[in-house]
């Protein structure tokens, strides 16, 4: 009897750690289609919704041997924790400028074959040789942006948007939302204190906690993507979030305004597309990467999307409003404060979370 | 032969126990005990659990303030079922589990509808032209989340108990001169001790850990122990401080409940 249990749960132990290192195949779905596994953020991608272009039925449309299998995260960190934990696979991801030189620096990208992506012409000089991908092996740039403060009109004084101290401000006490990641919330408290985002000095990172400890009071929320619901529910009033967001936003709450405080600073970003190590169908996804860089699909996806776009061959496409609306693609004078988050080392971005930990348990 | 057959039926569930928690609890005291970035043997994730105790602390309140009014809810309800006809009993259990067989999410959320500023609540009180409350975001909207989620857990099996009581022990107390308040109180609660342990720990376990129930219907404030296990996992990618709260909170369930049982076994021994 006790053989037959010790074979049994030898058996067992097989099994398991056969499951646990393997399942690396790729799937292949039984009408012989392949399963492209697209991980993106939430409401960043035209989605048919208002009239617009639905990209993935169009890129299955045009290919109809590759099946989308999309899902979304809610922040750059969440992200990057569920690659590292291993054991999923994932074909293309959309990860913001200094995730991409995290991930390039920890070896968890693989290299795009840029021959399988002839529109990477169309992108601009300036989105490429970037400071996260000197020699442009790893990224195809998606989208670009600003952070900036959301606002509701209705309820906020104009005399009181003056710049980041809008979200330390008493007055609108339990009606403010934060931002849940402790990079964007560290570099909204630096900027406020005049330090540079990218700082790693340990007193003005203590400083920066101090001062997101102060505003904690006032803080109805910390969010991501329920900031949408939030804000056009009048729930809250005031966010700090991505530009391009807003314009998704407005659409549902004429009163919501966007402010840029271009004295203090802001964080001027690029989300680009990339191909992790764990990806199966390498060709499959440098072909849903070009179809992205297509100047008219690109088009399409921005009109909804409302990030600024990294191809101007595309603007020609695109509905004229948006392109010259100052949020989406504000001039280079109001560019000229902004700066992108750097990749900062393992120990300090840990430091940096454990202090936002600190300040949220406090 | 018969020593046998009972191994080999349990043999199922032995196996899945190992697959399922005893190998998955290793993991977790291996993760809790090294260093996230080395993968070398450090007593650090540990030593900073101290900065968390006062969090503990609170999710351990939240709890036990929960499961102290489920039971004073549940038990009239219970209570009331168990002394019901047989077709009554059914259809009365039936409708106490009714609300499970729906997302334990959705009606979270359904309660942000109710509560929220902008909520159900709030419109109507507007609309009649009386002022708008604070409602969601208190101390008191995540205790009611607890308690309207995890309620049915405390009627269920103080239900089973009660239906279960002696009736002649209680014709016999009022024979011998007991009033309806003296046979309540020393014939039918003590026999429905057991069944209040467990509804206490039946609520009291998941609502220690739960983390979505504050993050939707509390404030910045409240923020629980499974709140901050959560944010390591997934914002934080600090797999191995997660893993030391959750030993820790699993050491604090056990030694809560076994204090519960502990009780329980006291009073029992009174009554005997």
């Amino acid at each position: 009897m006790k053989k037959v249990f010790a074979l049994i749960l030898a058996a067992a132990m097989t099994a398991m750690v056969l499951s646990g290192c393997g399942g690396q195949e790729a799937v292949q779905s039984s009408n012989g289609k392949t399963t492209l596994n697209v991980y993106n953020w939430g409401q960043y991608i035209a989605d048919g919704s208002d009239d617009s272009l639905d990209i993935i039925a169009a890129f299955e449309e045009k290919y109809p041997h590759i099946d989308i299998n999309y899902s979304t995260f809610d922040s750059n960190e969440i992200m990057y924790s569920k690659l590292s934990n291993g054991g999923i696979t994932v074909d293309v991801i959309f990860p913001s400028d200094y995730m991409v030189a995290r991930l390039i620096e920890e070896g968890m990208l693989l290299e795009i074959n840029y021959d399988n992506i002839p529109n990477y012409q169309y992108i601009d000089e300036e989105f490429r040789n970037t400071a996260y991908d000197p020699e442009n092996r790893y990224s195809v740039p998606y989208t670009w942006g600003t952070v900036g403060i959301i606002y509701n009109s209705n309820y906020v004084d104009e005399e009181d948007v003056t710049g980041w101290e809008l979200l330390w401000n008493e007055k609108y006490n339990d009606k403010i939302l934060m931002f849940d990641n402790s990079r964007d919330a560290f570099g909204i408290a630096a900027l406020l204190q005049g330090y540079d985002i990218n700082t790693t000095d340990e007193a003005e990172l203590v400083a920066c906690a101090e001062a997101l400890a102060e505003q904690k009071p006032y803080v109805q929320q910390y969010v991501m993507d329920q900031i949408y619901d939030l804000m056009e529910n009048e729930e809250a009033w005031i966010a700090p979030y991505y530009a391009g967001d807003y314009a998704i936003m407005a659409e549902e709450n004429e009163a919501l305004e966007f402010y840029l405080p271009q004295e203090q600073g802001f964080n001027l970003f690029i989300d680009a597309m990339c191909i992790p190590t764990c990806c199966q169908e390498k060709e499959a996804a440098e072909l849903f990467i070009n179809f992205l860089c297509d100047p008219e699909i690109a088009a399409a996806n921005m009109d909804w999307v409302g990030y600024g776009v990294p191809l101007s061959e595309a603007k020609n496409y695109m509905d004229p409003e948006t392109v010259e609306d100052p949020v989406a693609y504000p001039s280079d004078e109001a560019l000229a404060n902004g700066t992108s988050y750097d990749y900062l080392p393992p120990e300090i971005t840990r430091h940096v979370e454990s202090l936002f930990m600190k300040v949220r348990i406090s | 032969m018969k020593k046998n057959n009972s191994i080999l039926l349990s043999t199922p569930y032995i196996l899945w126990m190992v697959a399922f928690t005893l190998i998955p609890l290793g993991v977790v005291g291996y993760y809790a005990l090294t260093d996230p970035d080395t993968g070398v043997f450090t007593w650090s994730n540990i030593r900073e659990l101290g900065t968390y105790l006062p969090v503990f602390g609170q999710s351990i309140m939240y709890s036990l303030v929960s499961a102290l009014i489920c039971l004073i809810l549940g038990y009239p309800v219970a209570y009331y079922i168990a002394h019901r006809g047989a077709v009554m009993q059914k259809i009365l259990y039936m409708l106490v589990m009714l609300p499970m067989c729906m997302s334990f999410l959705l009606r979270t959320l359904a309660w942000v509808g109710l509560l929220q500023d902008t909520g159900i609540i709030n419109n109507l009180l507007a609309a009649v032209g009386l002022p708008r409350l604070q409602l969601i975001r208190t101390p008191a909207a995540v205790v009611l989340g607890m308690v309207y989620n995890y309620l049915p857990y405390m009627i269920l099996p103080l239900y089973s108990t009660i239906v279960k009581i002696d009736h002649r022990l209680i014709e016999a107390a009022e024979d011998l001169g007991c009033t309806p308040a003296e046979t309540f109180r020393k014939v039918t609660l003590p026999l429905s001790m057991p069944g209040i342990l467990s509804g206490l720990t039946m609520v009291f376990v998941p609502a220690v850990s739960t983390f979505y129930i504050s993050q939707k219907l509390g404030g910045a404030d409240t923020v629980l122990i499974g709140d901050v296990i959560e944010r390591l996992y997934k914002q934080g990618n600090n797999a191995n401080l997660g893993a030391a709260l959750s030993l820790l909170l699993m050491i604090l369930v056990f030694v809560c409940t076994g204090i519960m049982n502990r009780l329980g076994g006291d009073e029992e021994a009174v009554v005997v």
